[in-house]
């Protein structure tokens, strides 16, 4: 009994260790082959309208939202300390820092992820990536590098939507609600909120981020085996996946990024 | 005699894992023919077009196609030999994300710097040929299954290959489609002097259109002949085939335990 769950965890182990391993390989073929995405722009174009268009509507309210639970909370702990002209750097340097990159990619993860695993599952599926290879063109290069490129254009011009949004929630509670003063909200974010520290930390996260999804969503895929649920459980491993990657990515970063900051 | 075959099959033997498909295949196809591969489900008939295709290498023994041996290749050389050779899979393959014109343009477009009007005169040829000039503009989600298949046709014969392989292409097909896509298959290989690999479990569709078959069982070639030697002949696998009779070589039951034993009827169960 012991001994089969020793074995058992054994299997488990090695077969994830080789998938790790396919999936690196998968990503240093996605590299050699990304000439043609860059070549023919149009196909990595096409690609950020479905990954990363389709995405903004979800991004846009979700971002509005935060940022208008943001200016309320904030100023409920703020106004405890007589600090609530403060609120415009707690929404911005939150926003910026931690929640546009990991939530934006959350919801990318989980609109846009799931959609690439399910389309490449599926094209592999019914035989569109064999027929592809058939007629002697590359599916790595033709169909999954496109879609790589174009998720990790995407990721961080959405982060920074979701950032802007948030901040636009944030001043609409904050200061056209509750009545904070509105010069204090933007000139304290503006002398708070440092390029290098916050802005472009914050852009390497959702890069990052945006790597980490594209390719597990497309290894999924392309993995997945060619049957119904084969696909299903793909598409699920996908969100999943990537979520907690975006989340453990998140926490190695900050760690890095913001360890000497007062 | 190196330049009448353009397909040439050697000793060739594959196994996915332990379990072995292919043992010792020897076939050839001479150019301007239709061949047939034929035998029951599962018997490796697929794998030997994936190994034509150089989708995969044979564990042991040549596949030549061209003249070129397939496991020589690498990838660029296999990229342009494949330019060479269409391949027509079972439920057509067709791109679901673009219309029938461009996935008959795909190719085209892919391995050519022609401009789009000459790739507009060409892609409607192709789809005249096959019947569906007036579909161009049809998404592959609003055909037939015969439709999709003669479409995915037009797409295989784009770039005027050499070769062109057919994965079940009567599979699912009413009775017209059936005929039409048999006598395509004749008219094309005259017309643009192709050569035709069919791997089919269709008999009788089959014996109409071809010049020579290949019966495949148990990963060995047990019969070959022309259409009219198949019919002929007295070999029990062949006979059992050509005539669908459920009692032969071939049995109806997945090798199992005596029916006995699997019901516990020995009398010493527990």
């Amino acid at each position: 009994m012991l001994k089969q769950a020793i074995a058992r965890l054994g299997n488990r182990t090695l077969q994830g260790v080789g998938r790790i391993g396919f999936a690196v390989r998968f990503f240093v073929a996605i590299m050699l082959h990304s000439g043609t995405a860059f070549r023919r722009f149009g196909l990595t174009i096409r690609e950020m309208y479905f990954s990363g268009v389709q995405s903004l509507v979800i991004i846009l309210v979700s971002g509005l939202f935060v940022g208008m639970v943001l200016g309320l909370q904030g100023y409920e702990t703020l106004q405890t300390y007589g600090a609530e002209e403060s609120l415009g750097i707690l929404v911005a340097l939150s926003l910026v820092r931690e929640l546009g990159p990991v939530v934006a990619a959350l919801l990318f993860a989980s609109r846009a992820g799931s959609a690439i695993t399910a389309e490449i599952g599926l094209m592999k599926a019914t035989e569109q990536l064999s027929a592809m290879e058939m007629m002697a063109v590359d599916p790595i290069a033709r169909v999954v590098a496109p879609r790589f490129w174009a998720g990790v254009i995407s990721m961080p011009l959405l982060a920074a939507l979701f950032s802007a949004m948030g901040i636009f929630g944030g001043y609409l509670v904050g200061v056209q609600l509750i009545g904070v003063d509105e010069g204090a909200f933007w000139s304290q974010m503006q002398s708070a909120v440092d390029f290098e520290q916050d802005i472009l930390n914050g852009v390497i996260k959702s890069v990052v981020f945006g790597i980490a999804i594209t390719t597990i969503a497309l290894f999924e895929g392309y993995d997945a085996p060619p049957t119904a649920e084969g696909v299903s459980g793909a598409t699920t491993r996908t969100v999943v996946t990537s979520s907690l990657a975006v989340l453990a990515l998140d926490f190695v970063l900050t760690a890095f990024m913001f360890r000497g900051l007062s | 005699m190196q330049h009448d075959n353009l397909v040439e099959i050697e000793d060739v033997a594959f196994d996915y894992g332990a379990r072995p498909v292919l043992k010792g295949i020897n076939l050839t196809a001479r150019r301007g023919q239709v061949i047939a591969i034929m035998g029951s489900s599962g018997c490796g008939k697929t794998t030997l077009l994936r190994l034509i295709g150089g989708q995969i290498k044979p564990g042991q023994g040549t596949v030549r196609v061209a003249g070129e041996s397939l496991g020589e290749l690498n990838q660029a050389g296999l990229y342009r030999l494949r330019r060479k050779m269409g391949m027509l899979f079972q439920f057509g393959a067709l791109f679901t994300d673009m219309s029938v014109f461009d996935n008959v343009a795909f190719q085209l477009r892919e391995h050519s710097d022609l401009p789009e009007d000459a790739i507009h005169d060409m892609v409607l040829m192709k789809l005249h040929a096959v019947g569906l000039r007036g579909a161009s503009q049809l998404m592959p989600a609003e055909l037939s299954g015969g439709m999709a298949r003669r479409v995915a046709l037009a797409r295989a014969i784009a770039l005027d290959p050499q070769l062109v392989m057919y994965d079940e292409p009567f599979a699912g097909l009413d009775p017209i489609s059936l005929g039409v896509t048999g006598n395509l298959i004749r008219r094309l290989t005259d017309t643009l002097g192709l050569t035709s690999i069919l791997v089919t479990h269709d008999v009788q569709e089959s014996l109409k259109i071809v010049d020579y078959v290949y019966f495949v069982s148990e990963g060995v070639i047990v019969a070959e002949g022309t259409a009219d030697d198949i019919r002929a002949s007295d070999l029990p696998y062949v006979h059992q085939f050509v005539h669908g009779e459920a009692e032969g070589p071939v049995t109806f039951h997945y090798p199992a335990a005596p029916y006995v034993e699997d019901l516990r009827l020995g009398g010493q169960s527990a």
